[in-house]
């Protein structure tokens, strides 16, 4: 059996006019961040093929709802994002892959849909982030080593009075 | 009457914080006894004030007085009760109220506590709370007043924000301030050991059970908010990397790798410097954490403009503290002396290690978090940056660092043995292989599944093996293990609970991601739905109202292998003081695995949107943290940490233990 099984009430007639798509749009920034008109993946949006549902739902976890804070389209409540998650399964039914599909999303909404940014010049501090705080830790660590093998120990040590009272202060008898 | 006693104990507070903030240290300085002698009745007067105006605002709250602005913003005379306490800090003023009645907490508790220090150190410390306090005090009075009266005053409240309105608001925020706040200390204990100029091992000491305490806290808050947004939010999500989260995950993180860094500094007097500067680090990332969420400028770069007074006095506090304590780092850490040589192969390398994944890690959240408000700022261009970023980059990092957590304890101080520990671990790496194995066949793909359980249960064993080796158990008779484990450290079994914690939490992380399966059907009454064995009936719905809401509830009946086993009742919420309504979902635990049910609208005709997910091992998440505690709670009942501790002669020959 399938993970996903769901009714079918016509969901690929929903394609909208620009102009009535705009119109949502405006009507979800209104209602902004608190969405709960509708709850996410509704019934009538799963496709029946499960190979491609599979992929839709793939999809939507990095694809962002952009009137939400932070949430993917296949979590989100909102209209827009049930807009978007449509559109998603429509492009997949027509037989869009799934590079295809990012593709077109971002011509239309810009990089801000994808929660996961694409590797540009603009992003590559972010995706260098990782790696760089690990090297430059790393080489902190050597340098901090090597420094400690060739610098003699001109620390002065403790008068006997301090070596008591520090003795003391640690142990608790 | 209340809101203005509220009022005058906040403005009274400040007073003291700017004497607190000055005399005592003053007082260190010119070796002055009754100047420094000043700090504590005036950390526990000060904490006395802030604990009364905290009172009388939740009074305003518990009576309804909408004539106060910030009650009747968030606050219904029909809110239930319990509720009436918590929306006291379920908003920006309220909760920046609790924040210092946190702050001038621990204040009190350094000042009754924290006898065993130097005078001087103790005086400056108490100085530098006070400067955090004060400036809070300030931030308060100036932009955020609690007690702000409406005339006319309305008579009806517009209720606080459903959303809000659960048990979780009266857990998960508190905590996490007894975590945000707590770091507090090492902050204050680090800026007055940089003033002093004198640091050593000692300060590890008497800085690490209140390290512990605010780790302990910040851990189980942490699980509290995830487990709090998996039932609230209604699909089942329990971590969305949303910056609000990552705000708290930093100082985890940062506060996670201070505990080990100043075992070693305790231990073996290594890692000072790194140590103090950890400790400005956790704090400055838990002050960047409280003004993430506060500013608002997480909304937007935009949202954090529409309050100039408020983001500004933000952007100065983060300048002070942040760019102070790190400038008197620069300034006075050369001074420190490093002591305590150790090969790269030790348990104080193992510590480095750990200490390098988590700030990397950090770092990787910390960046992620803040460079889209960076970028926009800058170029004006949006990008998001969302969980399948910090999955692909978070992710690796910290698998490293779960793989290399079994040999740190096993490793000898100084100049470890890595064969010798490898070899110790062949029982743990086996358990770990076998299960590996056994996932892969019995589960197959997804490939990350066996590989994540394998490393959660080398994890688990590994922590297992190191307290079998430390008791010898199997190797000696069991009277002489029974000894051994009496006699062990506290602090030994401590690492080996939250270290197994960590294990279990992987081990529910996995079974929820790769194995769980979800329905999404739309039914009628009497309609049937099956996942994994289980069959739920949806029977009927009703009308229900509560104090506040009227709501639709739906129940479906619960069957495994036509045996009846429970009753579930998901709802859909309608509130009518701000016109919202809410999914409540329902939760049916089987052992560690849970069936999760909500509901959506009602459809045309009759039938109910359902979302029906099996989440296998889910609750080992929120386990794994409570294990956590449990070891943090152990390693801060050990004898040496114990703050204040009467020194008590120790009652007959001490217990064998293993040399470490």
């Amino acid at each position: 059996m399938t993970k996903n099984e769901g009714l079918m009430t016509g969901g690929e007639g929903l394609g909208m006019s620009p102009a009535l798509f705009r119109l949502c749009s405006v009507l979800c920034l209104l209602s902004s961040v608190l969405c709960h008109e509708a709850a996410a993946v509704q019934p009538d949006e799963v496709l029946k093929d499960p190979a491609l549902e599979g992929r839709a739902r793939a999809l939507s976890r990095e694809l962002r709802c952009m009137v939400c804070q932070n949430q993917s389209i296949d979590d989100s409540e909102a209209p827009l994002a049930r807009d978007l998650r449509i559109l998603v399964r429509e492009r997949l039914t027509a037989g869009d892959s799934d590079p295809q599909v990012v593709d077109f999303l971002v011509a239309r909404y810009g990089e801000f849909v994808l929660l996961k940014p694409r590797f540009e010049w603009q992003t590559a501090v972010l995706w260098f982030t990782p790696a760089a705080a690990l090297l430059a830790g790393a080489i902190a660590i050597v340098a901090a080593i090597r420094r400690r093998r060739t610098a003699p120990q001109t620390v002065a040590p403790l008068s006997p009075e301090e070596e008591q009272t520090l003795a003391k202060m640690i142990e608790p008898k | 009457m209340n809101a203005e006693i509220g009022h005058y104990a906040l403005v009274l507070a400040f007073a003291l914080a700017l004497i607190q903030s000055v005399v005592p240290l003053i007082g260190a300085r010119k070796r002055d006894a009754s100047l420094m002698a000043v700090a504590e009745p005036v950390a526990l007067v000060q904490f006395g004030f802030v604990a009364l105006s905290f009172a009388m605002l939740m009074s305003c709250y518990v009576g309804s007085d909408f004539s106060v602005s910030n009650v009747f913003e968030n606050s219904h005379s029909a809110t239930p009760l319990i509720y009436k306490f918590t929306s006291t800090w379920g908003n920006h003023e309220g909760s920046m109220l609790l924040w210092v009645s946190i702050l001038t907490l621990f204040g009190a508790l350094v000042a009754t506590f924290a006898n065993n220090i130097p005078r001087s150190l103790k005086a400056t410390v108490l100085s530098v709370q006070a400067w955090i306090a004060g400036i809070f005090h300030l931030f308060i009075l100036t932009t955020s007043n609690p007690f702000r009266r409406l005339s006319p005053a309305p008579f009806e409240g517009q209720d606080l924000n459903p959303v809000l309105q659960d048990i979780g608001l009266a857990i998960h925020p508190p905590l996490l301030y007894l975590g945000y706040v707590g770091f507090s200390i090492a902050f204050s204990f680090a800026i007055a050991a940089l003033i002093e100029g004198r640091i050593d091992a000692a300060w590890a000491r008497w800085t690490r059970p209140w390290m512990l305490a605010a780790w302990m806290c910040l851990t189980v808050g942490i699980a509290m908010g995830s487990y709090w947004a998996y039932y609230e939010l209604g699909w089942g999500g329990w971590w969305f990397w949303d910056p609000v989260e990552n705000a708290s995950f930093m100082p985890w993180l940062a506060g996670t790798a201070l505990l080990h860094s100043a075992v070693v500094m305790e231990k073996r007097e290594a890692l000072k410097i790194w140590t103090i500067l950890l400790s400005i680090l956790t704090f400055s990332l838990s002050l960047i954490g409280t003004f993430l969420v506060r500013s608002g400028v997480l909304t937007s770069v935009h949202a954090f403009a529409s309050d100039p007074a408020r983001g500004f006095f933000i952007l100065c506090i983060l300048v002070l503290f942040i760019g102070g304590g790190l400038g008197l780092f620069a300034w006075r850490a050369p001074l420190l002396r490093q002591g305590g040589l150790f090969a790269p192969v030790s348990r104080e390398g193992a510590l480095v290690f750990n200490n390098l994944m988590l700030t990397a890690a950090c770092a990787t959240v910390f960046v992620g978090t803040l460079y889209p408000l960076a970028l926009e700022a800058l170029t004006g261009e949006k990008i998001s940056v969302g969980a399948p970023f910090f999955n692909s980059t978070f992710g690796p990092l910290f698998a490293s660092l779960l793989v290399a957590v079994p040999f740190g304890p096993l490793l000898a101080w100084k100049r470890g043995d890595l064969p010798g520990v490898a070899q110790r671990l062949a029982g743990a790496f086996l358990v770990a292989l076998i299960a590996l194995a056994a996932t892969f066949v019995f589960e197959g793909q997804p490939l990350l599944a066996p590989f994540g359980v394998g490393v959660a249960l080398f994890v688990i064993t590994g922590a297992i093996t190191d307290l079998v080796e430390r008791t010898g158990l199997l190797r000696t008779p069991l009277a002489t293990v029974a000894r051994r484990a009496a006699g062990l450290p506290r602090s030994a079994w401590g690492t080996a609970f939250a270290h197994m914690g960590l294990g279990i939490t992987l081990l529910g992380i996995v079974g929820e991601t790769q194995w769980g399966a979800e329905r999404i059907v739309s039914m009628n009454p009497g309609d049937k739905v099956s996942i994994r064995n289980y069959d739920i009936t949806f029977d009927r719905t009703a009308n229900r109202t509560g104090p506040n809401y009227s709501e639709l509830a739906a129940t479906f009946t619960v069957r495994r292998h036509g045996e009846t086993i429970g009753v579930m009742e998901p709802s859909k919420r309608n509130f009518a003081a701000r016109q919202t309504s809410k999914s409540e979902s329902a939760l049916m635990a089987r052992g560690v695995s849970q069936l999760y049910l909500t509901i959506g609208d009602v459809n045309p005709d009759g039938s109910v949107a359902v979302r029906l997910y099996y989440k296998p091992l889910v609750l080992m998440i929120w386990l794994g943290a409570v294990v956590m505690f449990i070891g943090g709670g152990l390693s801060l009942s050990d004898r040496r940490l114990r703050v204040g501790a009467p020194r008590r002669a120790r009652a007959g020959a001490p217990a064998m233990v293993p040399a470490e």
